[in-house]
């Protein structure tokens, strides 16, 4: 419900908020001008002349498509697991009363609130004590930490709104577990799970500080944007993969959005 | 002759929490049997265990015969009308109501046959299409109501099925659920903490207190010849008359049960000797037939009931109370 007094904010408050946007969103234009211009090694304002051709040159280069490959195989997998993992812990601390569950809870939820840099010296110091060597799923390991905290967070808030009743009811009718879960509990959290599976793609996808401790040669779409700002040559490409990664990682992001946005409108209409 | 549900010394323990404490019970086939409590007296939890939500600390339930522990809610031929319904919200009326059906791997065609038997027996043919969500509380009630039914069970249990209904949609419901259990047979078990919905609609009424059952009986036995002080007041509130006080009005001196309604009032007049009392009117309350007089007799509150035509009584009345020999019901003196 919105305020009804004052339908019209202050000026200084209007001018604020709209310099605050041009601060956020002129960088962002700024990224996909530059995809387009002809100038390579450096930055002038304005362009000196506009063309499509760094789109061409993107798909012809081999390290590009190395790098998506492996952001997209790292991003689904580490999804994969969050959405299991992420999930039964979430069933359990919703469900079950035990010792220590508020602890337990919390320890879930702190990966995300930690530091990308701890968790990600944290990460490599516990891999290179155990002698593992770093790979793709080293990478996919860091990125699950992450992952499972936006999965577990949308199931738990889902679980608390689903009536525990449900699945007393569904039981009592004569289903076992596993047919409770199939068309009572899944149906109920699924429109969850697909927003917190959208949202771990997207946060993997666009992940930079915990890949960098994780990873051994390998490089993410990510990791290479920021290895080749370094090196002034074709760099236009570079913008070009920028626009690449904010679709991919946007439309989840808007998609998850008004999926739990339609959730909770169902589960209100019931009252 | 078998029994419907039978608990032997049963008893559920939530840590030092006693729930159900030692409870033995015999409902018998094609029943209405009402579990009637104050909340937290353990009647809910007795549902529950015959539903297969809880498992006896210890004791013995058997259902039809068979030994119910350890059974899982989905192997007993039992079926439950939550006190939130609890359909489910992503399915249709019709898909609730056959869902017990469908797990059971009855065909489609089959199931919803029968499904729509069901709802036309609660009187919601037309309603399958819709969704939970578009329904109004006293129309999930029937779809929770068909939607056990329809597996046919031995046992139905009724969580507090009317407490989110208004009074007249509780009082209709009550009627028809009186006469769809007479017409199925089936055994109807029902939790409630209203006495006057338990005393209405069942052939026998279990007073709970404190996870033990205080006294088992037909409603008027329960209500005329309450075993203890506890079944008294909570049943029909009665006047508990200490055994001191008894004694003074010429009955046995102990703890005595005096139904508000038998108490006749008499504006003035001089007590008899016996089963009689000079009282002031401390408070009246008009409840359309009837008007509850709140009176003080020598220190003891004594409530009366007295038709409404009996005329004009205000407070500070100096009244005479009397009643019938008959009308006195001794108790065991326990809480």
């Amino acid at each position: 419900m919105r305020s009804d007094r004052g339908q019209t904010a202050p000026r200084a408050l209007s001018l604020a908020a709209i310099a605050g946007l041009l601060f956020l969103h002129v960088p962002l234009l700024l990224i996909f001008l530059y995809a387009f211009t002809t100038e390579e090694k450096s930055y002038q304002f304005p362009p000196p002349g506009l063309t499509l051709k760094w789109f061409g040159a993107v798909w012809e280069r081999q390290d590009i498509w190395n790098a998506l490959w492996l952001s997209v195989k790292v991003a689904t997998i580490a999804t994969a697991v969050a959405l299991v993992l992420g999930t039964c812990a979430a069933a359990a601390v919703s469900r079950a009363r035990f010792f220590g569950r508020d602890y337990i809870s919390l320890l879930f939820i702190l990966p995300i609130a930690l530091p990308g840099i701890i968790t990600g010296i944290a990460l490599r110091s516990a891999f290179n004590i155990m002698n593992f060597d770093f790979s793709f799923w080293t990478i996919v390991l860091g990125h699950a930490t992450f992952c499972i905290v936006v999965v577990y967070n949308n199931a738990l808030a889902r679980f608390r709104r689903t009536s525990g009743s449900l699945i007393e009811a569904s039981m009592d009718l004569g289903a076992d577990g596993f047919q409770t879960f199939r068309y009572v509990v899944l149906p109920n959290i699924a429109s969850a799970l697909l927003a917190g599976g959208m949202l771990s793609f997207a946060l993997s996808f666009d992940e930079v500080i915990v890949t960098t401790f994780t990873a051994g040669q390998q490089a993410t779409l990510p990791i290479w944007m920021l290895t080749e700002l370094i090196r002034p040559r074709q760099r236009p490409v570079t913008n070009v993969v920028a626009i690449f990664v904010i679709a991919v990682t946007f439309i989840p992001i808007l998609f998850a959005y008004y999926l739990t946005r339609d959730g909770e409108h169902v589960a209100g209409g019931g009252k | 002759m078998t029994t419907a549900v039978s608990f032997q010394n049963v008893s559920r323990h939530f840590g030092a929490v006693r729930a159900v404490d030692d409870v033995t019970l015999d409902i018998a086939p094609g029943e209405f049997f009402a579990m009637l409590g104050p909340s937290g007296s353990g009647k809910t939890t007795c549902l529950r265990l015959i539903a297969g939500f809880e498992q006896p600390s210890s004791g013995h339930i058997e259902i039809f015969g068979t030994t119910a522990e350890g059974l899982p809610p989905y192997r007993r031929n039992v079926n439950t009308v939550f006190q939130d319904y609890a359909l489910f919200p992503h399915m249709s009326i019709l898909d609730n109501v056959a869902y017990g059906l469908m797990v059971k791997g009855v065909a489609r065609a089959a199931r919803e046959a029968k499904a729509l038997d069901a709802l036309d027996l609660v009187e919601l043919k037309g309603f399958e299409g819709r969704r939970p969500s578009q329904l109004s509380g006293g129309q999930r009630q029937r779809v929770a109501l068909a939607r056990a039914l329809v597996n046919e069970p031995k046992v139905l249990l009724l969580d507090e099925p009317l407490g989110a209904l208004d009074l007249k949609l509780r009082e209709q419901m009550q009627v028809e659920l009186k006469t769809l259990q007479r017409n199925l047979g089936i055994t109807f078990v029902f939790v409630t903490h209203d006495q006057g919905e338990a005393l209405s609609m069942a052939d026998r009424v279990a007073i709970f207190n404190n996870g033990k059952i205080v006294q088992v009986g037909a409603p008027q036995e329960i209500y005329e010849r309450p075993r203890t002080r506890f079944v008294a007041d909570f049943v029909g509130s009665s006047n508990v008359l200490p055994p001191d006080f008894a004694g003074k009005t010429g009955a046995p001196a102990r703890w005595m049960s005096l139904r508000p309604e038998k108490i006749t009032i008499a504006v003035g007049g001089t007590p008899a000797k016996a089963h009689s009392v000079a009282a002031k009117v401390t408070s009246v309350h008009y409840q359309g037939a009837v008007t509850r007089v709140n009176t003080d007799a020598g220190g003891q509150a004594i409530a009366v009931a007295a038709p409404s035509s009996f005329g004009l009584i205000a407070i500070g009345d100096e009244v005479t109370l009397s009643w019938p020999a008959d009308a006195l019901h001794a108790m065991e003196d326990e809480a």
